[in-house]
């Protein structure tokens, strides 16, 4: 079954992948406007972008230097997945329930040397729209698909993982690259 | 350039970090990567940076009083990871003469790196935690060597992975 909240947008390009330090990743993301043109077609971008990265399971616009509030995810076939709901892309997200809080190592793309140790809720709620028809979703998800959200709605307000490690000692270089 | 390496270990106390790093900053200091914790109430810090010579560096630390300092030029050295999978050790039980050696030679001998350790004793408890960059294929057999290093010092031991999931 197709997720009704699946991505069936135009074929978008690929673009390049911003890292830290770099003010659009520290910057709280504008609104946007789902029915725009020009945010559909950056919507088409985060998932070609997506796509190309190898292991990448998600992208949100400052990622690719936009201060915008839109991210793309896809945790298909991730072996931490339970809830999944294919590849998609959400406008204005806000997380309204979140529960289940375990801590959990992650990197980032932009942030490609270091990794932390971040709690995050393991099962949430998310209110957002959809790019293209505006349309609002409610996306009630766990596991690893939810740790991907909230790791992509930090971005959307200028938050990455590091803003959120568990202690100084919670940081690592990085030793697997995908 | 050349760098230093530093340690400064004494008495903590509150505004330490902002003093060491104060006269170091005065004297051009640029600190790269450093950590610091506290060690049985000692302050301890170890760190590396570019900049001034030994001698600017270790005249700036002198001003700091109750503490003893290093202060050594090094020759800078590649900090990307040599490969090899993350895997963390946790050992804990009663306090006992080798505990630290006995573990950390039974993943020297498997090829393993060890990146971070740190142990505490509190009490009769003695924790180790270690991280190590294992060969990889490694990590069945090590973890067996390390249930029999384990049994002959009366800890228990885990090896696990350091899993991180890339966003």
């Amino acid at each position: 079954m197709t997720a009704p909240v699946a991505w069936d947008g135009p074929e978008g390009k690929v673009l390049p992948v911003v890292t830290a330090p770099a003010t659009v990743l520290s910057t709280v993301g504008d609104e946007v406007d789902p029915a725009d043109p020009a945010v559909v077609r950056l919507a088409a971008d985060l998932v070609a972008t997506m796509r190309v990265s190898p292991g990448c399971v998600g992208l949100a616009a400052p990622q690719v230097g936009v201060g915008a509030q839109i991210f793309a995810v896809d945790v298909t076939g991730h072996p931490k997945a339970a809830t999944t709901h294919g590849a998609f892309v959400l406008c204005n997200a806000k997380i309204i329930e979140a529960s289940r809080w375990k801590a959990g190592r992650e990197g980032c793309m932009s942030v490609p040397d270091l990794t932390g140790d971040v709690k995050r809720a393991g099962r949430i709620v998310v209110s957002a729209t959809l790019p293209g028809s505006g349309e609002a979703v409610e996306i009630t998800t766990d596991a690893f698909e939810a740790r991907a959200l909230q790791h992509e709605i930090d971005h959307c307000a200028g938050k990455l993982f590091l803003d959120r490690v568990a202690g100084a000692h919670a940081i690592y270089q990085r030793k697997v690259y995908l | 350039m050349h760098e230093l390496a530093i340690t400064v270990i004494g008495p903590d106390r509150t505004g330490i970090v902002a003093d060491v790093s104060e006269a170091l900053a005065g004297v051009g200091a640029n600190l790269t990567d450093s950590t610091m914790t506290r060690l049985r109430g000692h302050f301890t810090m170890t760190l590396i940076c570019t900049g001034p010579s030994v001698d600017e560096a270790s005249a700036a630390l002198s001003s700091l009083g109750d503490v003893v300092t290093s202060v050594r030029s090094v020759a800078p050295e590649s900090d990307k990871p040599d490969g090899g999978d993350p895997y963390v050790v946790s050992v804990h039980g009663a306090d006992r003469l080798g505990i630290v050696a006995a573990v950390t030679r039974v993943v020297a001998a498997a090829g393993g790196n060890i990146t971070d350790l740190s142990t505490r004793l509190t009490g009769a408890l003695y924790v180790l935690i270690a991280e190590a960059d294992l060969p990889a294929g490694s990590a069945d057999e090590l973890a067996e060597q390390l249930a029999v290093a384990a049994a002959e010092l009366g800890v228990e031991v885990t090896l696990r992975r350091a899993e991180s999931e890339i966003l």
